[in-house]
């Protein structure tokens, strides 16, 4: 199992529009992954599990990955959250 | 004898997005789809019953979404991604067909506990963002609803003739497969002027009146009907005069507004170089889209009662924070003055159980309660003390009335702005701290308050009711609102005065700000800031583009020693005629 851990710099933190982006980004992997924040986890390709942590500005969250292609899964993800402005 | 006599029937609601449309009437029906709890025996066949449903959803889905990339952009057909994106969700997925594997629940009882669960965890969310979110997620759910039930939801998007579209309420899908080709305009039963349809029917500019509680009873197919985004009126089967009228209604809207659209960039400055500030008047953060769009050179008014209104229990400090901050990057550093809690007279919370008085307007509201209940108003002031290092923010107290309640609240900003410096927190170093002026005893005394306030703005609707001794809820003493007398002009001026004679500024936030007749008067009287709803500020800014402050000046003098409102108003007329 491979894990980061980032702080959210968007404004509004992770709403909608950025979790859409995050869930199709790791929806293309077959790794299980985990996104959590404040003692709670979710499935990371689950759009209603990631919005319903109301992510704000300024959190801490961890992203980890389990799986044959977890590498790259977890590397994908960062470059998605540091292209979209989101964290860093 | 017109034998084919129809009848005229008009219904007023809320005027949602401006416009003018005729057309015939096309009703939206959405049918009930009733769930029934059932029990399955052969659960493989129902978890395939779901998917296939799931899967047509999809198909469906993809198709609006590809029709609103076209009709409303890229931009708005973003919803629909995310819509696919629960129907693809695995935790959704999962727990819907665990429910009919693990208890024999039919996919349609099945999907419905699980969403509802979904719904009431979004709801509870402290963050009306997240809970409007929960209104996607039905949505999504009746769709797939709708395809394991065999029903056929009405597709807007078929439509392909001329038509206003009357409906119950409209939700994101709808509104989305809506043809700007052929729908002009849509009126509903139910939902405001920021509820989802009312929204999309601003950014589709197409009018829209919402909220009129009739239109699905009193509306058929094929009616003809005028909808009057303006005012907010919808007129069924009318007659040939009043077609004739909101056509050329209809021209002089689409007219002006082609005119002022070209002013949203433009300085509002005076024919003879004067500049002025135009600035909109705004209930939550929702509403700083609009300010942008027509070009609002600030917020001149931000009433933060609404953040107490419908609910049952104060708003925290972070909530408030959270709205404060908002309005104030969402600003960009322009100008946004907050009005602390306006409440009483009028405007009641049930939460507080206040004792009912004989007097509302005179009585314990404003300041006057929040001097009296500090606590609740200290979490007020340290949320917007937080708020200040976002953007350019100016505190104002509603009410006062004598020099002391401002000192007194000014105090308790101080002593609060202490404790979140020593607690390490950040403060702006600069806030300008600024009172209503809308009491008379406080607009006689203005240079006195002028000393020791950054900056006064005059809420001119209290102002007149409380000079005249008119309540103006009171619709017999209604002609007594009379914001051109030249007794209310003589306070406006002395407030004015006052503020420029100790090097302070003067604006305005009452209705009479925006209002045609009212502005080059005050232009002349030398008011610095005018606040208005935003859908007025390009309209007054094409009229001070045309006026003289110098020829507004002997306008104002010469008003200031007449003896009546009318004879104000023909001088007005005369001038800028």
């Amino acid at each position: 199992m491979v894990s980061k851990t980032f702080t959210i710099i968007d404004a509004t933190g992770i709403h909608a529009r950025p979790a859409t982006i995050l869930v199709s980004a790791a929806s293309k992997f077959d790794a299980e992954i985990k996104l959590e924040y404040n003692g709670k986890s979710v499935n990371l390709k689950s759009i209603m599990g990631v919005m319903s942590l109301g992510i704000p500005k300024g959190a801490v969250i961890k992203i980890s990955a389990e799986g044959s292609d977890e590498e790259e899964a977890l590397r994908v993800l960062e470059d998605t959250l540091k292209s979209a402005g989101l964290a860093e | 004898m017109n034998t084919n006599e129809v009848l005229t029937k008009e219904i007023s609601g809320i005027a949602a997005s401006n416009g003018i449309a005729i057309a015939k009437a096309f009703r939206l029906e959405n049918q009930e789809l009733k769930v029934e709890k059932k029990a399955v025996t052969n659960v493989d066949q129902e978890v395939v019953r779901f998917e296939q449903a799931l899967e047509s959803s999809k198909r469906e889905l993809e198709k609006i979404k590809e029709h609103a990339s076209q009709t409303i952009g890229e931009d708005k057909a973003e919803i629909f991604e995310a819509h696919l994106l629960v129907l693809n969700d695995p935790e959704l997925i999962s727990q819907i067909k665990d429910k009919i594997q693990a208890q024999h629940f039919n996919a349609e009882f099945a999907l419905q506990e699980v969403v509802d669960m979904f719904v009431s965890m979004f709801e509870a969310l402290d963050n009306e963002y997240m809970r409007e979110r929960a209104a996607d997620i039905r949505d999504v759910a009746k769709r797939i609803l709708s395809h394991l039930l065999g029903v056929t939801i009405p597709n807007p998007s078929l439509i392909s003739e001329e038509v206003i579209i009357i409906a119950e309420d409209l939700t994101p899908s709808d509104t989305a497969q809506l043809n700007r080709q052929f729908v002009k305009g849509f009126t509903t039963n139910i939902g405001g002027r920021t509820s989802h349809s009312a929204i999309m029917a601003r950014s589709m500019e197409i009018p829209a009146v919402v909220g009129t509680k009739t239109v699905m009873a009193e509306i058929e197919n094929g009616d003809v009907v005028i909808l009057d985004g303006l005012d907010g009126k919808v007129i069924v089967n009318p007659t040939d005069e009043e077609v004739k009228e909101y056509n050329a209604k209809k021209d002089a809207y689409e007219e002006q507004k082609a005119e002022w659209a070209k002013l949203v960039h433009e300085q509002t400055t005076t024919k003879d170089g004067e500049h002025v500030e135009l600035a909109a008047n705004i209930g939550n953060p929702e509403d700083l889209k609009g300010v942008l769009e027509n070009g609002g050179e600030g917020v001149g008014l931000y009433r933060t009662e609404f953040l107490y209104m419908g609910r049952t229990q104060l708003p925290t400090e972070e909530e408030q924070f959270a709205a404060f901050k908002a309005v104030l990057e969402g600003m960009e550093g322009k100008p946004v003055v907050i009005r602390t809690l306006d409440i009483g007279g009028d405007k009641e919370l049930p939460y507080l159980d206040l004792p009912k008085e004989m007097n509302p307007f005179l009585g314990f509201r404003a300041i006057r309660l929040c001097l009296e209940m500090q606590d609740m108003f200290r979490v007020q002031l340290r949320a917007l003390l937080r708020a200040s290092i976002y953007g350019n923010l100016k505190i104002m107290f509603p009410m006062i009335a004598t020099l002391d309640e401002f000192r007194s609240a000014k105090a308790l900003l101080e002593q609060e702005k202490q404790k979140l410096l020593s607690e390490g927190q950040q403060v702006a170093g600069k806030i300008e701290l600024g009172i209503m002026v809308e009491i008379p005893s406080t607009a006689i005394l203005a240079d006195q308050f002028a000393k020791e306030v950054d900056f006064f703005s005059i809420g001119t609707n209290d102002l007149i009711q409380y000079t005249m001794a008119a309540d103006r809820m009171n619709q017999r003493v209604s002609y007594l609102y009379q914001p051109y007398s030249p007794s209310i002009l003589r306070l406006v001026k002395m407030v004015i005065d006052a503020a420029h004679a100790e090097g302070k500024w003067a604006g305005m936030c009452g209705e009479m700000a925006g209002d045609e007749t009212a502005i080059p008067l005050l232009l002349g009287l030398g008011l610095d800031e005018f606040s208005m709803s935003a859908t007025s500020i390009l309209k007054a800014r094409s009229q001070i583009l045309r006026l003289s402050k110098t020829e507004m000046k002997n306008l104002a003098e010469k008003a200031l020693q007449m003896k009546t409102t009318d004879e104000v108003i023909e001088a007005v007329k005369e001038t800028i005629k």
